[in-house]
């Protein structure tokens, strides 16, 4: 399997403690494919001036604040965003599951300290995000460029190259 | 260096470290609903994988949607449904013997001290009352779960909570875990444990440490956990009585799993609840939490009694004491929702159900339904619920709808009064 697309237009949702409710409502945890999610991506998101049918068709990248994907062990909050070609989201922090549920879609959930978190949400309105897993940095192009080096656990990064948890568990358990 | 429970309990299920800081365990449990698992299911079977890793250590449950509602659910149910029956899972529970997953699978033995449990479910940190490891994941992690047996996790780090004094009239474990989350926060434990313990949670029945442990996931927490002791044995003996010679050999038994006195916790933090007043959740995080006296008069349309947190019998004999002799307010709709059928048995005998439908309530099926606005109480528009479940996000019981979570005490004063008011009044 090969790695999935880790760059693209941002998408900022400058708020913390964004929960999963918001993310994809459990109203919708009824579908049995992930495609069916796609059009109620953040559809209860409660932050000032977004719109989701709007603000997220044609981003590759969620940038945000504290505590994301907070609350529900749903991976539909995950494969609401992958159906609608997001892989990345970029945080100050993230809830235990919704981080583990990203790794193990072989996404990338990438923690970046509060100053850079402001420095990408400065960036202006078309930002654009480039993510270089091999050298754990990642370039940011709006109203100027900035770069910023980020870790991964080498656990999470041998979930996100083996392309998921269920391949590499299959591999090796 | 001494250990905590769930270090005790990592090293005793541990079958592989991929890296220093992560973890690959064993399962003893893993258990499976019908919302999160039938993705799971389906993807197995795409992959040309449709295997279980052992079927006596899955346990099946349909309980978000039940009786199924529409064509998806019923399609939902019947993916589990038909899966259980193929890979021959003997302990699934259908309409009729099912219940809320987290109420559940206690009251048939399935969790033990010492044990590792997993769910798609972010409640499954509710079975950590049992002195277990048991932490909610994702689809993917409950498929590899499924498969193989195992899940990863990163090592534990622990928060140490020490539960003092005495729990005044009309202050409840769900009132202690409201005021803890607000004093945490949403994220104050992400990535830890909340180990319970001290002399307030040691006379704590199983019901009220599995309301502690429940909502430990509300403050971030991978799994709440208390210490097994003799109240633990007392509550799994009917299961037990023939592994043990005797009840005092089950309670030295589960003692091996009690953190060492030189245990390292990253946090300690002590919390005496003798002043402690009965808690509300007031905005749309579970750590925006008053003390009921802020709240008074704020008028409520539906008044929910129900949930892994607060639908078993001790919640409904002790909102029934509120509600024995009174009827709920002409404005409110009261929804009981009894977690399991057992629960449900054991308050008809007990003449709870008759009390409930006096006061007004209406009382139906156990499912979760209700607490995650999929069935059975979901809400409109700007309307409000007093309700007993463990989340208040926006929308989480209808699009638009405000839920306040308390007590079942504060919750049937609620129903009573039409409004949020200080329940020790009823008392």
């Amino acid at each position: 399997m090969i790695m999935k697309n880790f760059s693209g237009k941002a998408v900022f949702l400058d708020r913390s403690d964004i929960n999963t409710d918001e993310i994809i409502p459990a109203k919708y945890l009824t579908e049995n494919t992930k495609i069916a999610l796609q059009p109620f991506v953040l559809e209860d998101l409660k932050l000032g001036g977004f719109d989701p049918k709007r603000d997220v068709l044609g981003k590759g990248v969620v940038v945000t604040r504290a505590n994301f994907g907070c609350g529900s062990s749903r991976e539909h909050a995950v494969w609401v965003f992958e159906v609608n070609d997001i892989n990345v989201v970029i945080a100050e922090s993230f809830a235990r599951i919704f981080r583990q549920n990203m790794y193990n879609c072989g996404m990338l959930a990438i923690e970046l300290p509060r100053e850079e978190i402001n420095i990408l949400l400065g960036l202006g309105d078309d930002v654009e995000i480039a993510v270089d897993l091999a050298k754990g940095e990642l370039t940011a192009t709006g109203d100027k460029t900035v770069t910023c080096r980020f870790t991964l656990n080498e656990f999470d990064r041998k979930l996100v190259e083996a392309g998921g948890w269920l391949t590499y568990a299959d591999k090796n358990y | 260096m001494g250990k905590t429970i769930t270090e005790k309990i990592f090293d005793a299920h541990r079958r592989d470290n991929p890296t220093p800081e992560n973890v690959i365990l064993d399962l003893d449990v893993v258990m499976c609903h019908e919302i999160t698992t039938p993705i799971a299911v389906t993807d197995l079977e795409a992959r040309g994988m449709d295997r279980v890793f052992d079927p006596d250590k899955i346990k099946v449950v349909i309980d978000h949607v039940t009786p199924s509602k529409d064509s998806k659910t019923a399609t939902q149910a019947k993916i589990l449904r038909d899966w259980a029956r193929r890979h021959k899972i003997r302990d699934f529970f259908d309409v009729g013997r099912n219940g809320v997953c987290h109420a559940l699978f206690p009251e048939k033995g399935f969790i033990r001290p010492g044990y590792t449990v997993i769910m798609g479910d972010s409640h499954t940190c509710t079975h950590g009352a049992f002195g277990a490891f048991a932490a909610g994941v994702g689809t993917t992690d409950l498929e590899v779960g499924i498969l193989k047996g195992v899940c990863s996790f990163r090592l534990p780090k622990t928060i140490k909570i020490t539960i003092t004094g005495t729990l005044p009239k009309g202050v409840y474990a769900k009132d202690v875990i409201l005021y803890i989350i607000r004093q945490l926060s949403v994220n104050g434990a992400t990535d830890a444990i909340m180990e319970f313990v001290g002399p307030v949670v040691d006379t704590m029945s199983m019901e009220s440490r599995m309301t502690l442990c429940n909502m430990a996931i509300e403050a971030g927490a991978t799994c709440g956990v208390c210490l097994p002791d003799r109240v633990t044995a007392e509550y799994l003996w009917p299961f037990i009585k023939d592994e043990y010679a005797s009840l005092e050999m089950a309670v030295n038994d589960f003692a091996q799993w009690h953190s060492d006195a030189d245990a390292v916790y990253w946090k300690e933090l002590t919390y005496d609840i003798s002043g402690l007043v009965p808690q509300i959740t007031y905005g749309f995080k579970p750590d925006e939490v008053k003390d009921v006296t802020e709240m008074e008069g704020r008028p409520v349309d539906q008044v929910y009694m129900g949930s892994c947190t607060n639908g078993r019998i001790e919640d409904l004999r002790e909102a029934a004491k509120v509600l024995m002799g009174r009827t709920i307010a002409a404005t409110v709709r009261g929804i009981l929702s009894p977690a399991t059928p057992q629960v449900y048995n054991q308050a008809l005998s007990e003449g709870l159900i008759s009390i409930f439908m006096a006061a007004g309530f209406c009382v139906t099926n156990p499912t979760c339904g209700a607490c995650l606005g999929m069935s059975n109480g979901v809400l409109a528009e700007g309307e409000i619920c007093a309700s007993t479940t463990n989340r208040n996000f926006n929308g989480r019981m209808g699009k638009g709808g405000i839920v306040h979570l308390m007590s079942p005490v504060s919750a049937a004063a609620a129903a009573v009064a039409g409004h949020i008011t200080d329940p020790r009044k009823y008392l």
